[in-house]
């Protein structure tokens, strides 16, 4: 075989790879399981933990960094969801338990494409987190209405 | 393909080009994603590349050689996560002997699968490559069964004249404590010819150097850069398994994962033995694009009516 027919079939080949292993579904919100029950699967031991960077002020910024560099392109900017995953600024979302959040970006939900995050460090996750849930308390602020 | 005439043939490549084109297209208009690599260079750890994200790298390595001229080896890879649990890679690999020839010398297609849906302790992964290379082929990006430095001496003329299909199995195990990653692979190798099964082992560690993002942009702050060492080796075949008439080494590695996608990664490695190459010195650029299969599947969707 020579290198021009290797690489022309090779293309074609990773090509069809990628067309056939990306579906796009888009998430579920309704019906028999929707993907914030993901969240209610977090063991105790996880969900019980409380945020070690809670009192840390810079914790959702630097998680809002984060954000951007490692989750906007599948959740979307500020977490308003996206084709290929749902919004973060849902309720089933910001009542979560921290640590329930902690343990999906530990673990992910590798077959729903939700990648494991363990790469990570600790630290970095909970910055995350703080920023996760300081998109609710953006939405509220949002939803007041201004002053003339 | 001999069976088609020049006509034909010239009309399929005239009909691959707008293929060529809106696939290159699908990569620059992919956003960049961060990745957080590992400094690795010829271990692998359980962190597979996130679904739909393409990432392209370049891979080389420069290398002393006792009893010939020294060689740079280069490759290049083609990562893709195609979903969560499984990625994807094909490399093409070359070198170049100083004073002597540069040759193309095969690809490789490997493939890695995370079986366990969640996050432990330990994490396997399950990798498979074929590899078509000939005997010119200097990546060194395995060491296997009596692999040793004598062995890369022989001219590219003689040595690209032996050809190596061969499938590697290899089982990962890797963990993620306290911000360290620890990762130990163990692999075998099968000539698809008659040869006996041969053996390899790599390990390494690896931590950023701040566990904490900063709340600003910035692409010199500490979190950025990855540290780690890395060791790896043949241990013989089936029939003769041990470390006698092996060659090993060990490097330090460093990798930098800038925010705009860009990693770049630096490992002087040192032979620990006789047996292996002195000094290799081996560097590599990758760019992440995420949503790049999202950019393809939209290439095909647009296509059907």
């Amino acid at each position: 075989m020579k290198l021009y027919q290797f690489v022309i079939i090779s293309v074609l080949l990773f090509s069809g790879v990628v067309a056939a292993a990306d579906p796009q579904e888009p998430p579920k919100r309704s019906g028999q399981e929707s993907v914030y029950d993901e969240l209610k699967k977090a063991p105790d031991k996880y969900s019980g933990k409380t945020n070690p960077l809670a009192n840390d002020s810079d914790a959702a910024a630097a998680g809002g960094v984060l954000f951007e560099e490692h989750c906007e392109g599948c959740h979307g900017k500020e977490g308003m969801g996206g084709k290929k995953a749902p919004s973060l600024r849902a309720e089933e979302v910001q009542n979560a338990a921290p640590g329930a959040i902690f343990w999906i970006l530990s673990n992910g939900v590798v077959r729903k494409k939700m990648p494991v995050w363990s790469k990570l460090p600790e630290p970095e996750r909970w910055q995350l987190v703080s920023f996760i849930k300081s998109l609710g308390a953006n939405s509220a602020q949002a939803a007041q209405p201004s002053k003339p | 393909m001999r069976y088609l005439s020049r006509n034909s043939f010239c009309l399929i490549r005239l009909r691959f080009i707008p293929f060529v084109l809106s696939l290159l297209t699908a990569l620059v208009s992919s956003p960049a994603g961060r990745s957080q690599e590992n400094p690795y260079i010829v271990a692998y750890d359980h962190n597979l590349e996130e679904p739909g994200s393409l990432e392209v790298e370049y891979f080389s390595t420069f290398g002393t050689q006792r009893g010939g001229p020294d060689f740079h080896a280069y490759w290049a890879e083609l990562e893709y996560g195609a979903t969560a649990w499984w990625t994807t890679e094909l490399y093409l690999d070359g070198q170049t002997t100083f004073g002597g020839s540069t040759v193309f010398t095969g690809y490789r297609w490997e493939n890695r699968v995370r079986p366990l849906k969640n996050e432990h302790l330990i994490n396997p992964v399950l990798y498979a490559e074929f590899e078509d290379i000939n005997g010119a082929d200097k990546i060194l990006k395995e060491v296997e069964g009596h692999d040793v430095e004598a062995d890369y001496a022989v001219p590219n003329a003689v040595a690209r004249q032996e050809r190596t299909r061969e499938m590697e199995l290899k089982l990962i195990l890797s963990s993620n404590y306290k911000g360290w990653n620890f990762t130990e692979n163990t692999f075998a190798t099968k000539n698809l010819s008659n040869e006996p099964w041969e053996f390899g082992y790599a390990m390494g560690a690896s931590r950023p150097l701040a566990m904490k993002g900063a709340a600003h942009r910035c692409n010199l702050c500490r979190q950025h850069f990855v540290a780690g060492v890395e060791l790896y080796g043949g241990l013989g075949d089936r029939y003769s398994f041990g470390l006698k008439d092996t060659s090993h080494y060990m490097g330090a590695g460093l990798a930098w994962n800038l925010p705009s996608g860009w990693t770049f990664r630096i490992e002087p490695t040192f032979g620990l033995n006789d047996n292996s190459h002195q000094f290799l010195l081996r560097w590599g650029v990758s760019r992440e694009f995420s949503g790049f299969g999202s950019m393809v599947s939209g290439l095909f969707r647009g296509r059907q009516e």
